[in-house]
């Protein structure tokens, strides 16, 4: 009976400290976890920059099932976290009950479109960041085949490939960009030796080039580009540093800047829909220490008038999710 | 002769293997730099301390007492099925059929279809290893686990390619309609005046998973079936002499074993999700072992062994939640119980037994 008091008396001051407090932020990370050199790695460091620069403290959680995601969200809200920010589509069909239940609460969902009065829907326009680097592998490859090597086959994928895919046949119309995916499940997007039979597969039917959409898998697809002496193109997080000298460039993703606007806007985030493209530094092509040997300064010229074109609107990318088409295959 | 009391037996060693298993849990936390008391005072609360911490508590202990049983009734006759998680992914997968088949009126009549449903994928998935056990000899250890590997490729072929809403990136079946919606806990109790939290999972399936225990216990202990089941486990060159035809025996109870395993997606599909969504079982169907060996294969001991599993993932999840600590350490702590509950028995069993023997030999002297 005491033990049993004082584990009420405990959750009671608990309550009260955590009433007490001024809103904290949360993240919840997608079961890929908090370090998968990717996604969810550029989320965390989003955060950590909100950290490092505000002295603040947020709350963070890495699921370990399905079943865990209404109820991660749902136990942030109650204890009064506010923003709750979620990195992956996958949160989609449980933040539309939760966002309902908890209207004063702000959540913002990463790559996805929730609609409600209390959400943040934060997307990407990776088809324009796919383009640049498309004309960046035209440049590098000496012949006329590239490749593509997705993770999970679903649109949102085929979305890269497809920006890719037109900024290659910019460049060279007659070329040929050779797609694969490594799976249907989620599996997909962790399985490094598939992704490494897919490069050697495309590298035999003449690819010099190969651009990794695929999660963890794309580890994979860089160490057999290296190995097999093609260049890869990186995804998401910068990941020119992995394969030094064989990583033409990456096509970063800011999922870190859209976490780290979220927590700076605290309380009061303004709920809508976000569209980060080129025009607003949301994706890009990223060059460093590691990569500039790489880049020619004609192929730098090219790429940098395809960034302007796009937000000039001279150029404008198909967006292979609007019609689940693509014209440039 | 037994050497030691029943009641030793069933309640003192799994309750001094948990006490170790937390001893070394609190260490590993320590080790880390957390305070173990705080841990494990926010596991106890988080998973018992609240409506919705004991709904995700039973949630998870429904599923575990349907694969629990799952794993006994094969253990029973010897036959160690380890292929549960495939049989409850093609539960789920009957289960979802039959929700999505008509628009249901009623839960009442949703209920009994799906659970028809559910049970006869999860059997007819136990049966191939089991005609391949009793007809070819293949060993059912190695059978079933591949085929928890061919359920979830199958799972995820029909998912994108029969069930999934077209455009949406969502590996995931459309919602069932809101006939076959399955009462929670929350509206079970309503009308008897308490109010149980109505976010919490926890539902009608509770109750079905403690008539299948039951059940179990009447059909292993108190039928024919039962009696040519456990004798087939106990010698198989006896039971052929008794007349029991082995084929038949592996054949019967493994069907029984896959149906148990298959009636868990009214839990966790029908009851929580509502919708097939891919890698719905999320490793129950291996917990089921544990709980079995744990529960030592009697309905009891499965329904309680149920209750502390449930409780390790609910707390667990709370643990991660509010201490920070990362969810591999999470998983350690539920390895560390497995480990001393279902590895480690001698090593209580074998120094208790003495202790008794020298009690008893004392009292006789």
């Amino acid at each position: 009976m005491t033990l049993m008091k004082s584990f009420l008396g405990a959750a009671a001051t608990l309550a009260l400290t955590s009433g007490a407090a001024m809103a904290e932020p949360a993240i919840i990370f997608d079961l890929g976890g908090k370090f998968d050199k990717s996604f969810n790695e550029s989320s965390y460091n989003g955060a950590e920059r909100w950290k490092a620069e505000t002295g603040g403290t947020y709350r963070d959680v890495e699921l370990q099932s399905d079943a865990q995601r209404e109820q991660a969200l749902r136990r942030f809200a109650e204890n009064g976290f506010n923003p709750i920010v979620m990195a992956g589509f996958s949160f989609a069909t449980a933040l539309e009950t939760v966002a309902a239940d908890f209207p004063d609460t702000k959540f913002t969902i990463i790559d996805m479109v929730v609609d409600a009065p209390n959400v943040r829907s934060v997307v990407f326009n990776e088809h324009e960041g796919s383009y640049v680097v498309g004309v960046a592998a035209a440049y590098a490859a000496k012949g006329d085949t590239v490749s593509f090597v997705g993770g999970m086959d679903i649109p949102l994928i085929s979305k890269f490939a497809c920006g890719y895919a037109q900024g290659f046949k910019s460049v060279k119309p007659e070329g040929k960009v050779i797609v694969n995916m490594t799976g249907t499940t989620p599996a997909a997007w962790n399985d490094p030796v598939k992704g490494g039979e897919l490069t050697r597969a495309q590298k035999a039917a003449g690819s010099e080039v190969v651009f990794a959409a695929a999660g963890g898998t794309g580890l994979g697809v860089l160490q057999t580009a290296a190995d097999e002496g093609m260049l890869a193109i990186g995804v998401d997080s910068n990941q020119n540093y992995l394969q030094p000298g064989h990583v033409l460039t990456s096509m970063v993703k800011r999922v870190d800047n859209a976490v780290y606007d979220a927590f700076m806007q605290g309380e009061d985030l303004e709920p809508g829909i976000f569209v980060m493209g080129l025009a607003n530094d949301g994706v890009g092509a990223a060059i460093d220490e590691y990569n500039e040997a790489l880049i020619t300064p004609e192929m730098k010229a090219a790429m940098d008038d395809a960034t302007a074109k796009i937000i000039s609107g001279e150029v404008v990318v198909h967006d292979y999710m609007t019609d689940e088409t693509c014209p440039a295959y | 002769m037994s050497k030691m009391p029943k009641w030793a037996d069933a309640v003192l060693i799994p309750l001094i293997s948990i006490l170790i298993a937390f001893f070394f849990s609190g260490v590993v936390i320590w080790a880390i730099g957390k305070d173990p008391f705080v841990a494990i005072k926010t596991m106890v609360q988080g998973a018992f301390g609240s409506t919705q911490g004991v709904g995700y508590t039973l949630y998870y202990a429904t599923n575990f007492i349907f694969t629990g049983l799952a794993v006994a009734v094969a253990y029973h006759a010897r036959l160690f099925n380890i292929g549960g998680e495939g049989q409850a992914t093609l539960g789920g997968l009957g289960v979802t059929l039959v929700c999505l088949a008509v628009p249901w009126p009623h839960w009442a009549l949703a209920l009994p279809a799906a659970m028809i449903g559910g049970a006869l994928f999860g059997a007819a998935w136990a049966f191939i290893p089991a005609w391949l056990q009793a007809k070819r000899g293949s060993h059912i250890v190695i059978t079933t686990i591949m085929f928890n590997y061919i359920g979830a490729a199958l799972l995820g072929y029909v998912l994108l390619n029969v069930l999934k809403v077209p455009g949406s990136m969502l590996t995931e079946s459309a919602r069932f309609p809101a006939g076959a919606h399955l009462p929670t806990f929350h509206e079970m109790l309503a009308p008897f005046g308490i109010n149980f939290n109505k976010n919490a999972p926890a539902n009608m399936s509770f109750l079905v998973a403690i008539l299948a225990s039951v059940a179990f216990y009447f059909l292993i202990w108190r039928t024919r079936l039962g009696y040519e089941i456990r004798a087939y486990g106990q010698s198989e060159t006896a039971a052929k002499y008794a007349g029991i035809n082995p084929a038949r025996i592996v054949i019967i109870a493994m069907l029984i074993s896959g149906a148990l395993a298959g009636l868990m997606a009214i839990n966790n599909v029908m009851g929580e999700a509502e919708r097939l969504i891919d890698n719905a079982v999320e490793g129950a169907g291996f917990i089921g072992i544990a709980v079995a060996l744990m529960g030592r294969n009697h309905p009891i001991g499965i329904f309680l062994a149920s209750i502390l599993f449930g409780f390790l993932y609910q707390g667990g999840a709370e643990l991660a939640f509010w201490e920070s600590i990362p969810r591999e350490l999470v998983v350690v702590i539920q390895a560390l119980v497995i480990m001393f509950t279902g590895a480690l028995d001698n090593m209580v069993r074998v120094p208790l037994e003495k202790l008794f023997l020298a009690f008893s030999k004392k009292k006789e002297a």
